[in-house]
C-alpha cells in the first residue's frame, strides 16, 4: 500500500513572557540561538564560512570550517617533532625517496633533495591576506 | 530483544583505537573495522558445531592489518591522518576476500586470502629458507604441499593514487564489480579497480571563486543494482541521484530531493542539523535512507519534493543545541544502515546509545552498548531519556547523557538479525536470543 508521511512528532515549547498580555511562544531551537548569540554577538545571521572561521578563530585554534569541510588541517613545522624523529631515525634505516614518492611519511628527515616541488596552493587560508 | 553475544574488550582506552568504520562482507560471514590508528581488524563467525550449539555464530578475530600509515606533508604543513574512514567489501569470487579501505586520502585494495599448506622438500634450500651447498646435492626430489596451521594474509592489491584534494568521505564499490566511486567534500571520482593511475572525475561542485562555496558533499553511494546510477548527499540537507549514461560529467542531477523547510523552525542551527552525514540504498534499490543531526529520513526514489518516513533520533537535543554547538557536537557525523529485508533502520546516538526503528510497527527502541550493561547472553534492556518533570527509576536525564560517548558507527548483517556497533573503542555485537 502506500506508505503515508510519518508525523513529526509535536515540538515540545518553551514558553517566553514578553509581556502579561503577549505570550511568545519560542521553539527551542530559537531559544537555544538567543542564547548562543548572548555568548557570541559577532555571529551572524547566515551560518557561512566567515563566521565558523571566526569562532575557531575565537578558541586561538585554526580548524577547518564544519560539516566536512576539511579543507586540510594546517599544522605548522614542529622543531620538536624533527628532532624526535630524528632520534628515532639512529636505530632505523632511512627510507630512500624514490623520483615517484611525492609525499614525505612522518618518519622520514626531510633533505633538499627529496622534497617535493613546491606546488601553488591548492587551500588558501582565509588567515592569508 | 537482543542478546550480548561478545565484545572486543580492553583494560586501557587508547585513541589509535577508536574505531572508525564497521561493515559486513556480502555473505555476513565477515565483519570489518577500521580504527584511528590505520588498523582494520577482520572478524570471521564461527562455524555451527554440533559439539558447542551455544557457540553458534560468534564472531573472532581472523585477521589485523597496518592498513594505512599517518603522512605529513612538510612542505604544506597538512598531516594526513592514518585514520580509516571507510572499509567496503567486494563480493566474493574466491577463496579470497577483498576489501576496500580509505583514509582522508588514499582508497587501497587489500587481499585477505588464507594459506595453510606450504610447500616441503625444496632441492635448493632447505627447510629454513637457506640456501643448500649445490655440491652436496646428489639426488632431485618433487616439492610437496604439506598441512600447516592456518595464516590469514593481507596484501595490499592495489594502491589508487591519490585523486583528491580533500578529504575522502565515502567509497561505494559499483555492481558492476568492476568500478568505484570514492567521494571528498566536492569532488567524486570514478575508478577502474585494475587502474590505479587513473580516474574519471563524475562530480565536481567546486566553485571558481571559493568564497561562493555554500555546500559540500557529504556521502555517496552507487545504486545496488543498477551500475549507472549513484546518489550523493550536501551538507545543506539535499540529495541528488545522478545517471552516469546522461553524461561524462554528472553535475546536473537526474533528481533532487529535499524536504520544503517549515520557515517558523528556521534559526541558526537550521542549516547544521539538516546536513545530512550518511545516504544509504535501501537492499531493493527503491528507497534511500538519510541520516541528520537528529532525525533518520526515508525517501522513495519516485517522490522527490519530501521523505515518506521521518524518525526523529533524540529529539529532546533541541534545547541543547546552544552547547552542542560549542562543544562540536553538533557536527558529529552518525552513520544509519538498514536491516537486511528494509525493515528495520538503525542508528546511533549519545550516551552509547543507539536507536532503532521498525518500519511496519512504527515501534522504536532505545538500547545501549556498554560494558556494565552487556553480560554475555543477557538481554538487552530498552533505555529511555526523560526529558523534563519526574525521572522515572530507570530513565536517565537529558542533562545526564555523555556526549564523548557517541556511537556513529554501527552495522546489520546482510541477512541475519546480528548487529554490530562501535562504541568508541570497544566494538559490540548483539545477536538475537535463539530458542
Amino acid at each position: 500500500g502506500p506508505k503515508r508521511q510519518r508525523e513529526q512528532a509535536p515540538r515540545s515549547k518553551v514558553g517566553v513572557g514578553k509581556d502579561t498580555q503577549e505570550k511568545e511562544t519560542v521553539i527551542p531551537e530559537r531559544a537555544e540561538e538567543a542564547k548562543l548569540k548572548a555568548k557570541y554577538p559577532n555571529l551572524g545571521q547566515k551560518p557561512g564560512g566567515s563566521d565558523f572561521l571566526m569562532k575557531r578563530l575565537q578558541k586561538g585554534v585554526f580548524i577547518s570550517p564544519p560539516f566536512s569541510w576539511r579543507l586540510g588541517r594546517q599544522k605548522y613545522f614542529d622543531s620538536g617533532d624533527y628532532n624526535m624523529a630524528k632520534a628515532k631515525m639512529k636505530n632505523k634505516q632511512l627510507p630512500s625517496a624514490g623520483p615517484d614518492k611525492n609525499l614525505v611519511t612522518g618518519d622520514h628527515i626531510p633533505t633538499p633533495q627529496d622534497l617535493p616541488q613546491r606546488k601553488s596552493s591548492l587551500v588558501t587560508s582565509k588567515l592569508a591576506g | 530483544e537482543r542478546g550480548a553475544s561478545g565484545g572486543r574488550e580492553k583494560g586501557t582506552v587508547f585513541t589509535s583505537d577508536i574505531i572508525s568504520t564497521v561493515e559486513f562482507n556480502h555473505t555476513g560471514e565477515l565483519l570489518a573495522t577500521g580504527d584511528k590508528g590505520g588498523r582494520v581488524v577482520i572478524f570471521q563467525r564461527e562455524q555451527e558445531s554440533k559439539h558447542q550449539p551455544h557457540r553458534r555464530g560468534e564472531y573472532n578475530v581472523y585477521s589485523t592489518f597496518q592498513s594505512h600509515e599517518p603522512e605529513f606533508d612538510y612542505l604544506k604543513s597538512l598531516e594526513i591522518e592514518e585514520k580509516i574512514n571507510k572499509i567496503r567489501w567486494l563480493p566474493q569470487h574466491n577463496a579470497a576476500y577483498f576489501l576496500l579501505s580509505t583514509n582522508d586520502k588514499t582508497v587501497k585494495l587489500w587481499k585477505v586470502s588464507e594459506r595453510d599448506k606450504r610447500p616441503e622438500g625444496y632441492n635448493l634450500k632447505d627447510e629454513d629458507g637457506r640456501l643448500r651447498d649445490p655440491s652436496m646435492i646428489t639426488t632431485l626430489r618433487v616439492p610437496v604441499l604439506r598441512p600447516m596451521d592456518l595464516m590469514v594474509e593481507a596484501t595490499p592489491r592495489r594502491v589508487f593514487a591519490n585523486a583528491h584534494t580533500y578529504h575522502i568521505n565515502s567509497i561505494s564499490v559499483n555492481s558492476d564489480y568492476e568500478t568505484y566511486m570514492s567521494a571528498d567534500d566536492l569532488r567524486i571520482n570514478l575508478w577502474n579497480f585494475e587502474i590505479t593511475n587513473q580516474s574519471f572525475n563524475i562530480v565536481d561542485i567546486k566553485p571558481a571563486n571559493m568564497e561562493e562555496l555554500t555546500e559540500v558533499i557529504t556521502a555517496a553511494e552507487f545504486h545496488p543494482h543498477h551500475c549507472n546510477t549513484f546518489v550523493y548527499s550536501s551538507s545543506k540537507g539535499t540529495i541528488r541521484l545522478c545517471d552516469m549514461r546522461a553524461s561524462a560529467l554528472c553535475d546536473r542531477h537526474a533528481k533532487f530531493f529535499e524536504e520544503p523547510e517549515d520557515p517558523s523552525n528556521r534559526s541558526f542551527f537550521s542549516e547544521i542539523i539538516s546536513s545530512i552525514s550518511d545516504v544509504k540504498f535501501s537492499h531493493s534499490g527503491r528507497y534511500i535512507m538519510t541520516r541528520d543531526y537528529l532525525t533518520v529520513k526515508v525517501w522513495d526514489l519516485n517522490m522527490e519534493n519530501r521523505p515518506i518516513e521521518t524518525y526523529q533520533v533524540h529529539d529532546y537535543l533541541r534545547s541543547k543545541l546552544c552547547s552542542l554547538y560549542e562543544n562540536d557536537c553538533i557536527f558529529d557525523k552518525f552513520e544509519c544502515v538498514w536491516n537486511g529485508s528494509d525493515s528495520v533502520i538503525m542508528t546511533g546516538s549519545y550516551n552509547n546509545f543507539f536507536r532503532m526503528f521498525d518500519r511496519n510497527t512504527k515501534r522504536d527502541v532505545t538500547l545501549e552498548a556498554s560494558r556494565e550493561n552487556s553480560k554475555p547472553r543477557a538481554i538487552l534492556k530498552p533505555r529511555k531519556v526523560c526529558v523534563g518533570g519526574k525521572r522515572r527509576k530507570d530513565e536517565i536525564s537529558v542533562d545526564s547523557l555523555d556526549f564523548s560517548k557517541k556511537i556513529l558507527h554501527t552495522a546489520w548483517h546482510p541477512s541475519e538479525n546480528i548487529i554490530a556497533v562501535a562504541a568508541t573503542n570497544n566494538l559490540y555485537i548483539f545477536q538475537d536470543k535463539v530458542n
